[in-house]
Parts: structure tokens; C-alpha cells; sequence
């Protein structure tokens, strides 16, 4: 005897879950933005069947919803990698090599901005000010904030990611 | 054996922990326990200057004794050699430091001193009395003390802080708002996050004095989601705070009712923007508002809204503790206070630089940052931001006055200035104004929306060399229809950054400068 978890019943649980944020946050003022956080921080992305279920505890259109999950960069419509590591590319850091170690960096991961490697383990990207503007280059791995970070360095951080 | 408690301070700010903070207080700690002594490590914010962190502080009779830059491997060793005790050969008193002694600090006073999250260290240090003196003053005398002050938006625009609540004071609404924009997008700007995390509860009594004032009972901080210890320390004060009764109902026993909350961005540059930024906190897309009406009549939810920066909010507890005469006695021309200058890039230190307005861009860049990091000359500095001019060398007589560098075709900004030596390619800079307004266009106003992606084409040609003077000629009319016909500063600045590197830098586009004097030409040529 095994058991089976039927496809159907994942996105049941998901959505449940989905519902259950989107109804406790519900009484905030302005409660969208928290509650697309709160799914990403529980569920790893905000994936297209959450956004009917948030659309109808918040009494908006799907569209309306849509709109706002498309517009920030933050909310993933994707599962990402088990790391995030972004690499600041604003004019600071950029003043420093930031360039240079972006370039390093999509060659070490061997994916670009946005992408994740194969293995699940990194995704990479790039970020435009991480506050870090007289310690730069600044790169970012998962919250850590990390400065003066050379492509050595950086091959470390990638290395403990993976 | 020694058997006194020797206070240590070592920064918790997001920077200091990016280049090992917390590896040296951990050996510090374990170093100590060895040793058999007895320390108490506190974790406090960052003095701002950057280059030395971590900064290490030992607390003596005579003041703080600095060492920096520590690095975690050498704990172990200057512990050996009497750090406890500070006799090895340190930077000595940290407030007698050059770099110290230059600033004047009101904003920033406490930053670094203070444990950020002690409430009692914060009152110990002079918190609250600004509140308290408010308190005791009626909403409209508050406001005219602030505009007395001078106090001018620290955000950017520069428009005078009490002339807003007093537009907010007159209106009669249900609720009132009070939003805090700490949505610090700006490359090179970090004082937000550095106050934020080193002294919270300063600005927590900065929007509950707003509160009194124009009579707003809740109160929100957009913050951005790229700095998570932010959003940390600011949501543990404001618990900390409604434990004291420093939020909530009847504040510090009077009759005030404001509560106060923190709200996280999801990575939208244009959030900045003020009515974008109360459009992200109603929950919608970060799409500029067609002013009037202006916030502060009908900002969030439609209600009158006091919308101001971290950094001018902040400072209004120590205009209502000290006086705006007092205040107003630091600065020049209509520039009054102090501002709080950051220095990043290709710099040799970095940091925040808290000083009355008026110092010249050459003293902060040569003379506290001691040029670039790099140790080749400066070529140029872009002031405040990524919509801010780039300057060159000729021009480090101006004085950090709004009105001075709107003179010379510059703009002061929120102070922030970054340094780039002689290996940067300006044109390749401003062609990165051109998409970097491409990608954080909310995309409602066609200047901005087409615009930038039309100037990155532009200035590709012309770097190309393909019709060079037409492409000049076509780049020069793009950028007007830009300044003028722009809904907000996004589009309506993006051509500032692209002007400036081309008068002063033309040679990198492979044309001659038109000024290359130190005066202060016309800002729209």
C-alpha cells in the first residue's frame, strides 16, 4: 500500500493557506501589499491561483489584483531559488566595479539576473541600492547585507548559498 | 582580575554589519570571557563614518576610545594588548575625531551613541523632550514653530516642512494621516537607513509631534523591502513604544491618541514619489496622482496627509527641544539647519557628514572624504541621487545650499553625493539615467514612459558616432519635452543627470565641453 497526494489537493492546501493569510490581513488599511508579502514569505512566490483567491477575500477583481502583483519587482511569480543572492548595480556601487562584479557573477552562477540555476540552489539578480552607497560593491544573500565585496568574496558567499 | 564591567559598543547598522560587525562582537565576548573579564557588549547604530567599520568604542572616564577598522581576526590580539582597558594605540576619543569635530550633529545626535532599542538610553539622552515641549504648546503654535525653523522637505524637494502641516492643520476631515517616507531609493543616499536603525524612537517622537500638530491620529512608515534590518529595529521600537505609552492613547498623559505603523515597499523605485508612495499604501499599483489635489488636502485614502521624509521628521524633535531660533542659526540663505550629507561611490571615507548647510561640495568630497577610494583624481560627483547632476571638480566651490545649486544647474537633493574618479565613462552614465528611468517609469505619462527609452536609443547613436550632431540636437529636444512635460521628478529629472555629463563631459560623447569653467552656468542650457 502507498500513498498518493493528488495534484488537485496541493492546490487546495495552497489555496487554503493562500485564504487564510488574505483573511486574517484583511482589516489592515491598504491590506494587498501585506498580504502578497505574507504569501511570499510563507509559499516562496505569489503564484497566478492566488490571485483569485486574494481577489475575492479582498472583494477586488482579479485584474486589480494582477495589477499590483506585475507591478513590483519583489512579488515572484515563479518559485525561486533556495538563496536569493542580488548584486547592487546602482550608480555607487557601480562607481566602485559593480559592473564588473555582475558580470563576474552571472558567469559563476552561469544564469543572469532574474534567473536561477539549475540546481534549485541560487537565484541571482540585481537590485538598485541596497543602502550600502561608502561600502560598495554591495551584494545582497537571502536579508544579509554584505559590502566591499570583491569576485573572491563573492565566489565564498555563492559557494555557502549552494 | 579585574572585576568592573567594561562597556563595550560595537554598530548593529546594516553596514558596519556587512563588513564583520557581529564576528566582532562575538570575539570580543568570547575573548573577554577568557581573559576572565567582565564586558557588556552594546550594540548600537553607526557614527557614519563607514571606511572605519567596525568600529570598535571602549568606554573610559574620559569619553569613548575608538578602534577601526577592526577586523575579526585581530579581536583576539588587541584584547591581548589591553583593549579592555584602552591602552593599545587606538584612534583615541571617537569625538574628538576630525571627522567628528567638523559635523554638527541635532539630527543624528544620538545615532551611534545610544542602544538604538533602549528606550530609557534614548530618554537618558535627551528623547522626548521635543514631544514634551510640543505637548504643552497648542497644534498651531507647534506648526509655526517648525516653519520658523526653515526646516525644508530633506527628501529632495526641499519644500518648507511647517507650510505642509499648516495646509493640514487648516483642513477638516473624518481622520488625518501622518506618512513617513522611508522609501530611500536613491543610489548613494543611506542616512534614512542609518537613522532608522541607530535612533528609531527619534523618529517615532518626530511623527507623533506631526500628529499633535495637524491633528492626525495614525500614522505610516513606507519602508523598503531592500533593507529588512530597518524594518526590523523600526518594528521593535514601535512595540517597545506602545509598552511605554509612547504610542497609543494618552501620550506621556495627555490627551493625544496617535498609533503608528509600519509598511514594507515591494521594490518599486517610483515609490519614492509621494503620491505613488500613497498609492503602494492603499494597496495599488506605484502610479503617480495628477497634483492638485496636493496630499496634504486629500493625500491617503482621500484624507488630509502629512507626507514627509525620515530625515526632516526626525529633526523636528530637536526644533521643538531647542527652539526653531536655534535651529534656524545653523545654515545660510533660505538653506537653514543643518542637513546630513552622505558621502559614497568611489570615496576614500565615506559616511554620513551632519553640518550646517553651506559647506562647500570640495570640503566634503576632498577634504572629510578624501577623494576616491581608487587614490586617482575625482572626475565627477552626482548630488542627490539618480536624478541629481553630476558635478565636476571646477564646481567644488559651490556651497550645499538648495538655492546654490539650483543656480548652477545641480540640485542638493536628499544629500546624497557620490564620487566617481577619472576611469568613468559619463556618457555610459548617462545613458544609465536614461534606462534606469526606463525600468522604474510607473509608465503613466508619455514624456517619462517613452521618453526614457527613446534617450537610451538616442545616446546610443551618438556614442555610436551615427549623425552625431542631429542625435545632439534630437537628444537636447527629448530632454526638454521630458523637464517639462513630465507628470512627476522621475521623468521631469532623469534629463538632469543627462545634461550635466554632457556640458561638463562632453568629450566622452565625443564632443567638445561647452563649459568647462568652474562658474556656475545656467541650469537649462
Amino acid at each position: 500500500m502507498f500513498m498518493t497526494t493528488d495534484v488537485t489537493d496541493l492546490a487546495a492546501v495552497r489555496a487554503e493557506h493562500v485564504r487564510h493569510i488574505a483573511t486574517t490581513l484583511r482589516d489592515v488599511r491598504g491590506p494587498l501589499i501585506p498580504i502578497l508579502h505574507a504569501v511570499q514569505e510563507d509559499l516562496g512566490h505569489v503564484d497566478q491561483a492566488d490571485v483569485p483567491v486574494i481577489a475575492d477575500v479582498l472583494n477586488l477583481s482579479v485584474a486589480e489584483v494582477h495589477g499590483v502583483v506585475t507591478f513590483y519587482r519583489d512579488f515572484r511569480r515563479a518559485p525561486g531559488g533556495r538563496t536569493t543572492v542580488r548584486v547592487c548595480q546602482a550608480e555607487a556601487c557601480q562607481a566602485v566595479g559593480a559592473e564588473a562584479l555582475g558580470e563576474h557573477a552571472k558567469r559563476r552562477t552561469g544564469v543572469g539576473f532574474g534567473a536561477t540555476t539549475s540546481d534549485g540552489a541560487v537565484t541571482l539578480d540585481e537590485v538598485f541600492c541596497l543602502g550600502n552607497c561608502a561600502l560598495g560593491p554591495a551584494v545582497q544573500v537571502g536579508d544579509r547585507l554584505h559590502g566591499r565585496v570583491t569576485p573572491a568574496r563573492l565566489d565564498a558567499l555563492l559557494g555557502e548559498a549552494r | 582580575m579585574n572585576a568592573v564591567t567594561v562597556r563595550v559598543f560595537v554598530p548593529r547598522d546594516a553596514a558596519a554589519r556587512s563588513v564583520g560587525a557581529d564576528e566582532v562582537a562575538e570575539r570580543i565576548a568570547a575573548a573577554a570571557a577568557t581573559a576572565g573579564r567582565t564586558v557588556e557588549v552594546v550594540r548600537t547604530g553607526s557614527r557614519g563614518m563607514l571606511w572605519l567599520e567596525p568600529l570598535v568604542e571602549v568606554e573610559t572616564p574620559a569619553g569613548r576610545v575608538g578602534y577601526g577598522p577592526v577586523a575579526p581576526e585581530e579581536v583576539d590580539g588587541l584584547v591581548a594588548a589591553g583593549l579592555l582597558d584602552a591602552t593599545p594605540e587606538g584612534l583615541g576619543l571617537v569625538e574628538d575625531l576630525p571627522w567628528m569635530r567638523r559635523q554638527q550633529r541635532l539630527t543624528f545626535a544620538r545615532v551611534g551613541v545610544v542602544d538604538p532599542l533602549s528606550a530609557d538610553d534614548f530618554e537618558a539622552h535627551g528623547g522626548y523632550a521635543g514631544l514634551r515641549a510640543a505637548l504643552a504648546m497648542e497644534p498651531a503654535a507647534v506648526v509655526e514653530e517648525v516653519v520658523s525653523s526653515g526646516l525644508r522637505g530633506r527628501g529632495g524637494a526641499g519644500f518648507p516642512t511647517g507650510i505642509k502641516w499648516r495646509t493640514v492643520l487648516g483642513a477638516t476631515a473624518d481622520i488625518k494621516f501622518v506618512c513617513c517616507n522611508a522609501d530611500e531609493g536613491d543610489s548613494g543616499t543611506f542616512a534614512d537607513r542609518m537613522l532608522i536603525e541607530g535612533d528609531p524612537f527619534t523618529l517615532i517622537e518626530g511623527m507623533t509631534i506631526a500628529a499633535h500638530a495637524v491633528g492626525a491620529t495614525e500614522g505610516y512608515v513606507y519602508l523598503r523591502s531592500e533593507y529588512p534590518e530597518a524594518v526590523e529595529t523600526l518594528s521593535a521600537a514601535i512595540e517597545i513604544a506602545r509598552a511605554r505609552g509612547w504610542l497609543g492613547e494618552r501620550i506621556l498623559g495627555s490627551e493625544l491618541t496617535f498609533d503608528l505603523h509600519v509598511r514594507v515597499g515591494a521594490g518599486a523605485y517610483i515609490c519614492g514619489e509621494e503620491t505613488s508612495m500613497l498609492e503602494s499604501l492603499e494597496g495599488k499599483r506605484g502610479m503617480v496622482r495628477a497634483k492638485p489635489p496636493i496630499p496634504a488636502l486629500e493625500g491617503l485614502f482621500g484624507r488630509p496627509t502629512v507626507v514627509n521624509n525620515v530625515l526632516s521628521l526626525a529633526t523636528v524633535p530637536t526644533i521643538l527641544a531647542g527652539g526653531a531660533a536655534a535651529y534656524a542659526a545653523y545654515g545660510m540663505g533660505r538653506s537653514l539647519g543643518t542637513n546630513v550629507f552622505q558621502l559614497g561611490g568611489n570615496i576614500a571615507r565615506g559616511g554620513i557628514v551632519e553640518t550646517a548647510f553651506g559647506i562647500t561640495l570640495g570640503e566634503l568630497v576632498e577634504d572629510l572624504g578624501g577623494g576616491a577610494a581608487s587614490g586617482r583624481p575625482v572626475r565627477a560627483v552626482q548630488v542627490g541621487g539618480p536624478l541629481g547632476a553630476y558635478v565636476p571638480t571646477t564646481q567644488f566651490d559651490l556651497p550645499m545650499d538648495y538655492e546654490s545649486f539650483a543656480a548652477a544647474g545641480a540640485m542638493v537633493g536628499h544629500g546624497g553625493i557620490v564620487v566617481f574618479d577619472d576611469t568613468v565613462d559619463m556618457s555610459s552614465m548617462a545613458r544609465f539615467a536614461f534606462s534606469f528611468c526606463a525600468e522604474e517609469s510607473c509608465g503613466k505619462c508619455t514624456p517619462c514612459r517613452v521618453g526614457a527609452v527613446r534617450g537610451v536609443e538616442t545616446i546610443d547613436r551618438i556614442r555610436a558616432g551615427e549623425d552625431r550632431s542631429k542625435n545632439l540636437v534630437l537628444l537636447d529636444d527629448l530632454c526638454e519635452l521630458m523637464t517639462d512635460g513630465s507628470l512627476c521628478a522621475m521623468g521631469g529629472l532623469t534629463p538632469l543627470p543627462v545634461r550635466s555629463a554632457l556640458r561638463h563631459f562632453g568629450e566622452d560623447f565625443g564632443v567638445p565641453a561647452t563649459t568647462t569653467t568652474g562658474s556656475t552656468d545656467g541650469g537649462t542650457a
